[in-house]
């Protein structure tokens, strides 16, 4: 395996505290930038150099997002934002980094507010994270107590708040409109963009929202330099040290650092990561990146670098780099099932046809499914999901709610007629819906 | 969610939040440039108050933060993890998002709910536990993964949930 940065410190003893962060050389990227003369635009075009992609979803340039804030604000203040809403399923990677190293997520929060000259920051955390709060809220005290958060940082004349913000159970929070929304205290339903968040976000102010995963980078880009971080990953479009988290039907689910790029089949099978599938089955299915992501066949995974545009050549995505794996026991139509549930139940409902879509789907599987499905139900799967997205709402959840549906019905086609004509899964026993394998 | 109700449901009494409460909500107000962005926090320490959020605690937080009850009842139906009414002293929240799904947490569930004899959303009688099906709580590496109020209880098999319930059944 290779070299850990930013899992380096989980799994130290005592790697909360401040003290043993300190002891392992931190707090020195937030010195070095306030005191030896780095300006934000120097940081900037730092991070901009590494090359470095938001880990949250979108994969877009960190460096540029920052200087789409607009030079002259008109006295308005820049916020930003550190999006901790970690909600796409099988996504548990940020979870980790704020529980067991929270200080290196809040020198990240502090070194790029300095970039965007923000003077207010929020850490917006799901509500189920009771403990990364309270192990955030604790490292915020320390920080404050260490002169490093609060008025004139480290005597540089950068002054700086940092905010833990408790969200209380709702997916479309981690869109980052949606999630504005949310901390201006309303319902959390994306905004129509433009205007983007980085001219108008949250409080009618420029808004910078950056993923907890995207912010860690960060402490190491200025440590290590723009270089060192560029050189590492399969190409200059997709570099850094990345965290994937693997789950599903292998002998080792967990969160994993790599390079950027490492083969899909690696993390699955190497024996530094996944080791293997349970029980020595065989691959079906495997989704790249998170329940927004499409399917891939086992046939697909052969020859599949684990990165942004690795999987875009593949039409489905790295998204928040959430791989579940899928056996050949698995019954397609149940996963699918499953997927639509969820993205069914998180529909904000403020666009009619995701609104109204997402329950259908869910409807049209859960029938073929318990075996009352009809034949044209399977392409009216297609043309529901045809009719929900590609800029027909306001945010890209349709998107994301149809890729499961559109990938499993075009890849598994076969299976979702044998359940259709048989009223029966193809997979057998050990299905998820045992009592229908057997019937 | 099957048999979650998006209706705000009256206590019948008047809910005011303490002197503890009330500190809590003057530092809260502190960190924001609107009332309004206290929102979410501010209905958390009502429901950490109260353990559920009626509508006259819906009414005291709209007139603490000024805002519209309306405005304020909209937000909170919003949001699953406000409590609508009563819960249990053990809120269950089974994770059945897809990793789950895959580790059999369906049938962890249904296991669940015919020990304590409850459908989902529902209380025992005795107060103790409230079954509730929640969306992917990130801990999908130590699938199944369920939550007992804050904290979270993974990977989870019958055998443990056994032990757990029966541990907690025996606390006052």
């Amino acid at each position: 395996m290779g070299e850990r940065v930013l899992l380096a410190r989980v799994g130290r003893k005592d790697s909360r505290s401040i003290a043993s962060y300190l002891e392992d050389g931190g707090y020195r990227a937030l010195r070095t930038v306030l005191t030896a003369g780095w300006t934000p635009e120097k940081l900037t075009d730092e991070v901009k150099k590494s090359g470095l992609r938001g880990r949250g979803g979108a994969g877009f340039p960190t460096g540029v997002k920052w200087t789409f804030v607009p030079k002259d604000t008109k006295g308005k203040p820049v916020y930003l934002l550190c999006n901790a809403d970690e909600s796409e399923p099988g996504t548990f990677k940020d979870r980790l980094l704020m529980e067991e190293d929270p200080h290196q997520v809040l020198e990240g929060v502090i070194l790029s507010s300095y970039a965007i000259r923000c003077r207010n920051a929020y850490i917006y955390i799901r509500g189920e994270f009771f403990l990364g709060a309270r192990v955030l809220d604790r490292a915020l005290e320390e920080a404050y107590a260490n002169g490093f958060l609060g008025e004139n940082i480290l005597g540089s004349g950068y002054s700086l708040d940092v905010t833990v913000h408790r969200g209380a159970g709702a997916y479309i929070c981690g869109e980052e409109t949606g999630l504005i929304e949310s901390l201006e205290g309303k319902r959390g339903q994306p905004r129509i963009k433009p205007p983007f968040p980085a001219v108008w976000g949250v409080f009618g102010a420029p808004t910078i929202v950056n993923n907890v995963e995207t912010l860690a980078c960060v402490v190491h880009i200025v440590n290590r330099g723009a270089e060192w971080f560029a050189k590492i990953g399969r190409n200059e479009k997709n570099t850094g040290p990345k965290l994937y988290c693997l789950s599903g039907h292998v002998n080792r689910p967990g969160v994993y650092e790599a390079p950027m790029g490492l083969p899909m089949k690696e993390l699955l099978f190497g024996a530094d990561f996944g080791q293997g599938m349970k029980d020595s089955k065989r691959v079906k299915a495997v989704i790249p990146g998170g329940a927004s992501a499409a399917m891939l066949t086992a046939e697909e995974i052969e020859d599949c670098p684990l990165d942004f545009d690795g999987l875009a050549a593949k039409k489905s995505m790295l998204g928040s780099a959430a791989i579940i794996v899928m056996n050949e026991e698995t019954c397609i139509v149940d996963a699918a099932r499953n997927l639509a549930k969820f993205f069914s139940h998180e529909s904000c409902g403020q666009c009619t046809p995701c609104r109204e879509g997402t329950p259908w789907l869910h409807r049209v599987l859960t029938r073929i499914e318990t075996g009352e499905g009809r034949l044209e139900d399977i392409d009216l799967l297609e043309k529901i999901s045809n009719q929900m997205a590609n800029g027909m709402t306001i945010c890209v959840f349709a998107d994301a709610a149809i890729a499961p549906v559109l990938s499993s019905v075009g890849k598994f086609r076969d299976e979702f007629r044998h359940h259709v004509e048989n009223k029966r899964c193809l997979v057998g026993r050990g299905s998820a819906r045992p009592e229908l394998a057997t019937a | 969610m099957s048999g979650r109700r998006y209706r705000v449901q009256e206590a019948g009494r008047p809910a005011e939040f303490p002197p503890e409460a009330k500190a809590r909500i003057e530092k809260i107000l502190a960190r924001y440039p609107t009332k309004q962005a206290a929102l979410l926090p501010v209905l958390w320490v009502a429901q950490e108050t109260w353990g559920w959020i009626s509508k006259e605690a819906a009414e005291e937080v709209a007139r603490v933060l000024e805002l519209s009850p309306a405005h304020v009842d909209g937000v909170l139906t919003f949001y699953t993890m406000y409590n609508l009414r009563p819960v249990g002293k053990n809120l269950l929240q089974f994770c059945t998002s897809i990793s789950c799904h895959l580790a059999g947490a369906g049938r962890l569930m249904e296991h669940c709910r015919a020990r304590l004899g409850v459908d989902l959303e529902q209380t025992t009688p005795d107060g103790k536990f409230t079954v509730v099906e929640v969306e992917c709580i990130a801990g999908c590496d130590r699938a199944p993964s369920m939550m007992v109020n804050d904290a979270y209880h993974e990977p989870m098999d019958e055998r443990k949930l056994d032990a757990l319930l029966d541990r907690l059944s025996g606390e006052a």
